[in-house]
């Protein structure tokens, strides 16, 4: 049988791919892709210790992170979608109207 | 066990084997010949206005937010439907509350009219 | 090496490739279709842990659902779906260092829980998860209240994103 740390080692190259994701796009839809990467490996390393506890609990967790996922995808892509409508743009380098 | 995941995995395959079979005998045997006229997009025969893609309506977007909220909604229900039997009233006063503050999104977004195609 | 091992080899494979075109690919809907991939790999790998019922709402919900919206999003921000110019923006030798970072420590604390002595322990009998957490989820004494906060998240969450995407 695969080692549960197999499952954690993946888990964890999955965060640093979305983590990179997050830092280095200038694409704001991209950015929200690597973030449902990053909860994804998160689920994943979950779900991994839930099968090697042999407690339920951690795929509820999951159930959890998977609605804070769709709430939080549905009102940022409106958002982005309503910054595009007025900007005519979606590269955060030039979203800086806040910046002091 | 996994192992009755083997349909699924086995359509799958097959699937995947399809598409790619049927690209390549099309790539094979279709007549390849790139004039300019063939590449420009298809506009009922006349010279197309404009580029061929267009920005798709907010409304579609619209639509898809509530499916995914109700979707949401809908995958609570399942692991309660298979345990209701056995926790009575209590699981189906719990499921109320939960539907009930979900209904009130949905008057919501009935009286602003995200329902209404226009 | 069993089967079960080389399984998990393929789809650890197929994810990480897809996660990290999605990363890198310039063409937004191309990378919404590798998203798409990945999600199916991390599906997978919850076949082989046992976790049917998740695998499936991470097709339903994940796949269904949250990867078309993105998609319908592209699609509504079309001008920038061919991005011109750099796709990366200047700091990214500090982002691959601190990622590079990241990901040892990562591996170094979970090392330290225990995981890395243990293999999964074998089934036994029956698992049905459904009811497990169906139990979880509304039985008293478990997770109940987190169960109606997130109707109250959702309700927010419909009703925030119909306010900002509605036409004024």
């Amino acid at each position: 049988m695969i080692p549960t740390t197999y499952y954690i080692v993946l888990s964890a190259l999955l965060f640093t791919i979305g983590a990179l994701g997050v830092l280095i796009r200038r694409n704001a839809i991209i950015i929200f892709m690597a973030i449902e990467l990053m909860l994804n490996a998160a689920n994943l390393a979950f779900v991994a210790f839930t099968r090697m506890y042999g407690i339920i609990d951690g795929q509820v967790f999951v159930f959890f992170v998977m609605t804070v996922a769709a709430a939080e995808v549905a009102v940022g892509l409106a958002l982005i979608v309503a910054i595009f409508r007025t900007k005519h743009n979606i590269d955060i380098d030039q979203l800086n109207n806040l910046k002091g | 066990m996994a192992i009755e995941f083997l349909p699924i995995a086995i359509l799958f395959v097959l699937a995947i084997a399809l598409a790619v079979f049927i690209v390549f005998l099309g790539s094979i045997f279709g007549p390849k010949r790139y004039i300019n006229t063939k590449m420009m997009p298809y506009e009922s025969g006349m010279t197309p206005i404009g580029p061929g893609t267009r920005r798709m309506n907010v409304r579609f977007y619209l639509i898809a937010v509530l499916f995914i909220l109700f979707d949401i909604e809908v995958i609570f229900f399942l692991p309660w439907a298979v345990v209701f039997r056995s926790l009575g009233l209590f699981a189906l006063i719990e499921m109320l509350v939960f539907i009930g503050i979900l209904l009130v999104g949905y008057v919501y977004a009935w009286k602003k009219g995200a329902l209404e195609w226009e | 090496m069993t089967g079960m091992d080389s399984l998990f080899l393929i789809f650890a494979v197929i994810t990480l490739i897809s996660a990290f075109l999605v990363v890198t690919t310039k063409n937004l809907f191309h990378a919404a279709l590798w998203l798409i991939m990945t999600l199916f790999g991390v599906a997978a790998i919850y076949v082989l842990l046992n976790a049917f019922y998740l695998a499936v709402i991470q097709v339903i919900v994940y796949i269904g659902a949250i990867a078309i919206l993105m998609i319908f999003a592209i699609m509504l921000t079309q001008r920038v779906m061919n991005p011109s110019g750099r796709i990366f923006n200047k700091n990214w030798i500090i982002a691959a260092l601190l990622g590079a970072f990241m990901f040892i420590g990562l591996v170094i604390i979970s090392m330290q829980t225990g995981a890395s002595k243990t293999t999964l322990p074998q089934i036994s009998g029956q698992l049905d998860t459904v009811s497990e957490l169906g139990q979880a989820l509304v039985s008293p004494n478990a997770y109940v209240i987190p169960f109606e906060v997130a109707s109250v998240l959702l309700l927010a969450a419909l009703i925030g994103a119909i306010f900002v995407s509605r036409k004024r």
